[in-house]
């Protein structure tokens, strides 16, 4: 079985692990690099980016996910398509540059705009056309540029909310908030 | 009340901040070295609660300017504080679109008797607690997580803990026993039922359940991070130290890896000189803000 890891350097990855594995695949913290290159595929979760990026520095992971990324997959959420994207605004700050995506910060506003959406008919495509799919929206980014690589499974008013570009994957919202979520099984059975 | 998409939409941000560090800032300046350092998010308020526990007075919100100021300049959630019972500061807080509010005992109570009726808001609060029954009360009334209340501006983490301890062992009790034995637990508790089955069926509470009052080195962050905290609330702990930024870096740290020794002594290391601590029984009893709240 796959070692899906969840990197737990803060935000919410307790509720990554609980969605990894019921989706069926073995889900392990992540806080170094031993840890890092121990796993098949990583997920960085929801949480605060510019605390990742202090925390990621301090550790030395930032080269080392990138070297991962280079052969294996990886699934951000919210905080996490903030650090996979190649860029960022709203202010600019580093980035890993593994999706081809432009991101804004905080694109819909503050708590007070933050929401729970249901996304269906033609919102979703791909894997996910014809269901339907809960959107949990927390202080979301906004997809602001996708490049021509990059394919669009899910959109919320009209904007791209759930992206893939080769073997990685980005969501603005929180599938891991969801207790219906099909979103992990699309990450995991692409190790299978 | 906790399926309800509204709450779900609360609890979610509080679900963002786990394994951070939320430090409290006076203005734009510590707000920014607050955000640099890895704060996941900042309280804003007009004094921090050692210089309140010095000065006196009647602490109320921070003053408009002050949150506007730092709401502009962090890109990081920014809280504030509400006194217990005035929810029409909280709802001027709410109006200036701040993610968080604080209804806390370090501010002066407005209220003797209730507490901010907090599912009314749109805006998500967090409210402190000393044991169990006082976590469900304020859950009851919409608060999306729990932090212990310590003893604020005491630089003491003996109550932090003695509050952790509390609430993480009358849940682990709940969790042993049969349904009609919960229906007598909530009576005593003074909580409703269906919160208390929650903890039982848990053995956690329904929202996030932080730590905050006397968190003043990476040791103390560690140390109610191990009893079950999940992120921490420094107050009067970081800008009270000889060096804050130094001292904001290594508590970010020691959230992260409270599990890892070699790392809480790289963060322990070279730290600088803390901020005063102040021993519980010298304070004087009508001057411990954790007896505030009902």
């Amino acid at each position: 079985m796959a070692t899906v890891g969840i990197l737990a350097l803060q935000g919410d990855f307790a509720a990554h692990v609980a969605a990894v594995e019921s989706a069926g695949a073995t889900a392990c913290e992540v806080r170094t690099a031993a840890q890092l290159f121990a796993v098949d595929a990583l997920i960085i979760p929801g949480g605060e980016s510019t605390t990742m990026l202090k925390l990621l520095e301090m550790e030395n992971l930032t080269e080392a996910i990138q070297a991962f990324g280079a052969s294996k997959p990886i699934f951000g959420t919210c905080a996490g398509a903030i650090l996979l994207a190649k860029e960022v605004i709203n202010p600019a700050q580093f980035s890993f540059n593994l999706v081809d995506i432009g991101v804004e910060r905080n694109g819909y506003g503050r708590q007070l705009d933050s929401t729970i959406a249901k996304l269906y008919g033609s919102d979703l495509a791909g894997p996910l056309a014809g269901s339907e799919l809960e959107a949990v929206f927390i202080r979301a980014p906004i997809i602001r540029r996708v490049g021509p690589n990059v394919k669009v499974i899910a959109s919320y008013k009209g904007l791209p909310v759930l992206v893939e570009e080769g073997r990685h994957m980005v969501a603005t919202f929180h599938p891991e908030l969801s207790t219906h979520n099909p979103v992990h099984k699309l990450f995991i059975e692409r190790l299978n | 009340m906790l399926l309800s998409e509204s709450f779900r939409v609360k609890v979610g941000l509080a679900e963002m901040l786990k394994g951070g560090v939320i430090m409290d800032v006076t203005n734009a300046e510590q707000a920014e070295i607050a955000e640099k350092c890895g704060a996941c998010a900042v309280m804003a308020l007009e004094r921090v609660p050692s210089d309140i526990r010095r000065d006196g007075g009647v602490a109320r919100m921070a003053p408009i300017s002050k949150i506007r100021e730092i709401m502009a300049t962090v890109s990081i959630p920014v809280m504030a504080k509400a006194r217990i019972g005035h929810f029409m500061e909280a709802r001027i807080l709410e109006s200036l679109e701040v993610d968080f509010i604080d209804e806390s005992e370090v501010l002066t109570p407005a209220d003797e008797e209730h507490h901010i009726a907090k599912r009314d808001f749109k805006v998500p609060f967090v409210c402190g607690a000393r044991n169990l029954g006082e976590a469900l009360r304020r859950i009851a009334e919409g608060a999306a997580m729990i932090r212990t209340k310590g003893e604020a501006g005491s630089g003491n983490i003996v109550e932090a803990v003695r509050h952790i301890r509390t609430i993480v062992k009358e849940m682990r009790q709940l969790t042993v026993l049969g349904h009609e034995e919960l229906v007598h637990e909530a009576k005593k508790l003074q909580a409703p039922l269906e919160l208390v089955e929650y903890c039982a069926k848990h053995g956690r509470l329904p929202v996030p359940n932080f730590s905050a009052g006397g968190i003043a080195t990476p040791a103390d962050a560690a140390l109610v991070m191990q009893l079950g905290a999940e992120a921490v609330f420094v107050g009067s702990g970081i800008f009270k130290s000889g060096d804050p930024e130094l001292r904001a870096r290594a508590i970010v740290m020691a959230a992260t890896y409270y599990n890892n020794p070699a790392k809480l002594l790289e963060a322990s290391d070279k730290l600088g000189i803390g901020m005063a601590g102040l021993e519980i029984s010298k304070i004087a009893e009508g001057e411990l803000m954790q007896t505030r709240g009902w």
